[in-house]
């Protein structure tokens, strides 16, 4: 059995104390003297030429500091894609510049063009209403097909509203083509990929102050990777050395991608601050967090399964078009491909696949990593086509999935994705979850259902995503512009307990409580003593935050590096305590005790020699107990899972209601069981509300419809069911020192093909002959479906 | 600017605010009560819920000069006079009903609002007055076990961890 607080425990959450009393600290929360407020002026117009900004009469306003414009930011950097993709005929994407404020043109709904510094927030609204902005509105450019075909473009100077044209694998083309071509079966789906948008509750905010005597910046702002924003600001966009910024990201209230990224209002409250010599806050409300917050998904795909006689799975076969938005941000190349299509065989042996996405500007929010980030697109799409495929060829939609998973035995398995999967067992996954969902009970319960006038679906999915992003060799060879290793550093104090300087951030997913529970078990102490530093650059050697599931998995296998380092040293220190040599000590409930002997020093006298060295042997041991690890992963760690849910459809109106949601999961490891089903309940919760609530709806002039939550609809208490989530079928991770595989994003890359197949069933059942309904799937399309079919 | 004076977490308290100036502002911007956190601009989220004169509201929809002579109580009022957690805190500590936290202080006081009126509610009744409450990181599921429990019902037939 685990202890009270080490690896396996489910230990409550330290940080819930000071959230339930109301003494977090979010960066809105942050206020000294001399506080200011920014407020941006946006456009109100989709694609428009900006002829001129007249910034006089809201510069004479009362409170007005200072008014910025693009055109103070014109000799700056561009925030950068931190990918490099390559179209297939070899050429780069294109990049078109992301200035701080637009400048020249406005190219969606909530670009800024401008920003007031005042006294107060009231009058800061108040002069940005009065900046006179002549912008000339152009034909917006919304619907991906409409962009590549005409000649109106999101970027003039690039000619062609294509970023890229991308091919995986391409020398797999094709013998792709020629097994479809070939096969005895072929499905074919075209499916839309709803676009989302994240949705933390905290918007985004940013704090700058600058302190001119050492001229320092201070950042604090909403990020799940501080030293990724402060990399990018120093490196790209205004060029402050990294040693003069410090950027900081204290409570963050939610992330799920969409505050991965730098944005230019980061960049904007920085030049203020200096330009002011006083703090500069700005705060999103809600209406710019839809607005700008970059979103998330918004594929529309077609994608063929090809079959043998057998139902053996032969080519997977996949055209995507991929929305970017305006403007690249900062991941938004690599979430379309590389966390997508490297996923495209699914759990299956199938030997072909092949996947052509094309990138496409638009007049709308940039697109980029939500919650999943590329690996729900190629789940939806796979496991959407497979249950098509199983009703077309008449085959129970688990039994076909069976036929064509990977064997436990065929590990490590390479797939014609071009991955390496480590570990996995999908059979032993699907047996837990016929168990553990009572799948016996269905005909029953559909029964009930339809006593009550009701239909009832069954709908089932396999899904495996990779994570732990992402070993730098790899991704540097793919076009990765950075590094995705982690750091951490251990530092025991002179008194015997810990800091912890963590490089992944956390922001809901409880590491000041699963990380001690990682060091506490690894030295034998009590988890209460080690405390985790997290989120300020000053403080932590480097990190490249967290998103991706990689948390534990990268930054988790830092700590232990840093945690093994340590306990070396110490054992040094202990052996010379004991007069014996090093080799003869062993750690063990937090003592260090010769082997055979009841010699023993406490973890504790070690600390304080080490800090209090007298009689200490200089010549061998540097004074001080304190060690950091980088460490870069050697593969991605490979989660895989079954999902199946059963649905509840009243055909009168049209309404779907998820009855029963299952996940089971194979997580490798797992550190803290509590954590872990609480990140799959919030994934869940998320997949169900992109299948059946949530949609952006851009109108045909750019103008975005679903800007509030009075038009987008969020998923609330009443909306979901209880889950039924089990992770007891682990296998462990061959390649990181836990064992572990990642388990932030599992619900959100689960659940909408589930949900949505479990409709299909629904309809089915009732003799409706739907083979295929978009998400979300509102009464509307539902009743229509019905209607139709 | 008007005079306001009320009781906030039973201490007596009184500033200048707008008639323009929302309970929400008062509380986070004047008093520094950032508990209290604002998460929409439309009153749909319910992270700014407090209770005035023991009824839950959401402070951003109510001007401060409104609560002129009322009892304000806000989440830093909640815990026991001896600093620990009450209750409904504790629960939502044991049953893991919180992560990012920014959703977790409204959550809190609609939840006390609930239990005070409808000390056994069920799972529906828990579920529909969460109505005016989003939280994007739980899925809900931790929030409606850890309410059940406050009211002291039985949860373990509610999956476990």
């Amino acid at each position: 059995m685990p202890k009270d607080d080490g690896i396996g425990a489910a230990t409550v959450r330290r940080e819930d104390v000071r959230f339930l009393t109301g003494v977090g600290q979010y960066t809105d929360d942050i206020k000294a003297y001399g506080e200011t407020v920014a407020v941006f002026a946006r456009s109100t117009v989709a694609n428009g030429v900006i002829k001129s900004i007249d910034t006089t009469t809201a510069a004479g306003m009362p409170g007005v500091l200072a008014i910025f414009t693009g055109e103070d930011f014109a000799e700056v950097g561009g925030n950068p894609a931190g990918w490099l993709i390559n179209s297939r005929d070899g050429t780069p994407m294109h990049e078109p510049k992301r200035p701080v404020l637009a400048h020249g043109k406005v190219r969606h709904v909530g670009d800024a063009y401008a920003a007031v510094i005042a006294e107060t927030l009231e009058q800061a609204k108040n002069a940005v209403e009065a900046i006179e902005a002549d912008i000339e509105e152009l034909d917006a450019i919304v619907n991906m097909k409409d962009a590549l075909a005409g000649s109106n473009y999101v970027h003039d100077e690039i000619g062609t509203n294509q970023c890229f044209d991308w091919g995986w694998i391409e020398d797999n083309r094709d013998a792709t083509d020629a097994a479809i071509k070939g096969a005895h079966h072929v499905t074919t789906l075209e499916l839309v990929n709803n676009r989302l948008v994240p949705n933390a509750m905290e918007p985004r905010s940013s704090r700058a102050e600058y302190k001119a005597a050492g001229d320092e910046y201070v950042l604090h702002t909403t990020s799940q990777n501080p030293h990724l924003t402060r990399l990018l600001i120093s490196a790209f966009v205004l060029g402050i050395p990294e040693n003069k910024l410090t950027v900081i990201a204290p409570d963050v209230g939610g992330g799920f991608g969409s505050k991965i990224y730098h944005y230019g209002e980061e960049a904007l409250v920085l030049a203020a601050a200096k330009k002011l010599g006083r703090p500069v806050t700005w705060t999103a409300d809600r209406t710019e967090a839809f607005l700008t917050d970059a979103h998330g998904r918004d594929h529309v795909t077609k994608i063929e399964l090809a079959m043998d006689a057998e139902g053996n799975f032969l080519a997977f076969r996949t055209e995507t078009l991929a929305n970017v938005g305006a403007y690249l941000s900062n991941f938004s190349t690599a979430t379309p491909t590389f966390l997508h299509g490297t996923l495209m065989a699914g759990n299956y042996t199938v030997p072909n696949v092949y996947v052509n996405v094309k990138a496409v500007f638009t007049n709308t929010a940039p697109v980029d990593a939500y919650r999943g980030a590329g690996r729900p697109e190629a789940t939806y799409s796979l496991e959407r086509v497979i249950d098509k495929a199983a009703r077309e060829i008449g085959r129970d939609p688990i039994e076909l999935r069976r036929q064509n998973f990977i064997k436990p035995d065929q590990y490590p398995f390479a797939s014609a994705a071009g991955l390496e999967y480590d570990s996995g067992n999908y059979d032993a996954l699907m047996d837990k979850m016929e168990e553990v969902a009572d799948m016996a009970g269905f005909a029953a319960r559909r029964k009930a259902s339809e006593a009550k006038g009701l239909l009832r679906g069954f709908g089932v999915n396999a899904y495996i995503e990779a994570c732990g992003i992402a070993p730098s060799n790899l991704v540097g060879v793919l076009g990765s512009r950075v590094g995705l290793y982690d750091a951490a550093t251990v530092r025991v104090n002179a008194t015997g307990n810990l800091s912890v300087m963590v490089g992944a951030h956390s922001h809901g997913q409880g590491h000041e409580t699963a990380f001690p529970q990682v060091v506490a078990e690894m030295l034998g102490i009590d988890a209460s003593t080690i405390d985790i530093v997290h989120g300020d650059t000053s403080k932590i050697p480097f990190g490249m935050g967290t998103y991706g599931s990689r948390s534990l998995a990268v930054c988790g296998s830092a700590v232990v590096r840093a945690t093994e380092k340590v306990i070396n040293k110490a054992k040094k220190i202990a052996a010379h305590m004991l007069e014996v040599s090093d080799g003869d000590i062993e750690l063990k409930d937090g003592q260090f005790s010769v082997a055979g002997t009841d010699k023993s020093v406490s973890f504790g006298e070690v600390a304080l020699k080490a800090y209090i060295p007298h009689e200490f042997p200089l010549e061998d041991i540097e004074p001080g107990l304190e060690e950091t690890a980088f460490y870069d992963p050697a593969n991605f760690t490979y989660p895989s899972g079954a999902y199946c849910c059963e649905v509840e459809l009243d055909p009168e109106t049209g309404k779907v209601s998820v009855e029963r949601m299952t996940a089971v999961d194979d997580f490798g490891n797992v550190i803290n069981p509590m954590i872990v089903t609480g990140q799959v309940h919030g994934g869940l919760g998320q997949g169900i509300g992109q299948a059946l609530l949530e949609n952006t709806t851009y109108d045909e002039n750019g103008q975005l419809l679903s800007a509030s939550y009075m038009d987008y609809t969020m998923p609330r208490a009443d909306d979901l069911p209880f889950y039924t989530v089990d992770h007891s079928q682990g296998n462990p991770c061959t390649h990181n020192p836990l064992g572990v595989k990642g388990c932030g994003e599992a619900g959100a890359i689960g659940s909408p093909p589930t949900v949505v197949n479990a409709v299909i069933d629904a309809m089915q059942s009732g003799g409706k002959n739907v083979t295929h309904i978009d998400m979300p799937v509102t009464p509307h399309r539902v009743w229509s479906a019905m209607q139709n079919a | 600017m008007t005079k306001v004076t009320m009781t906030i977490n039973g201490k007596s308290v009184a500033g200048d605010v707008g008639g323009n100036t929302l309970l929400s502002s008062f509380l986070r911007d004047d008093l520094r009560l950032t508990g209290t956190h604002i998460g929409c601009d439309t009153s749909q989220c319910g992270a700014c819920v407090v209770h005035v004169n023991g009824r839950p509201v959401k402070s951003c929809t109510m001007f401060a000069a409104e609560a002129e002579g009322a009892e304000v109580s806000t989440i830093e009022g909640q815990a026991n006079a001896d600093g620990s957690l009450n209750v409904i805190q504790q629960a939502f500590q044991d049953h893991h009903g919180l992560q990012c936290g920014f959703c977790t202080p409204g959550m809190v006081m609609t939840a006390a609002a609930l239990l005070k009126e409808n000390p056994k509610p069920t799972v529906t009744e828990v579920r529909e007055h969460l109505e005016g409450n989003i939280c994007r990181c739980t899925g809900y599921h931790n929030i409606v076990k850890a309410i059940m429990a406050a009211s002291g019902q039985d949860v373990s037939a509610i999956a476990a961890e």
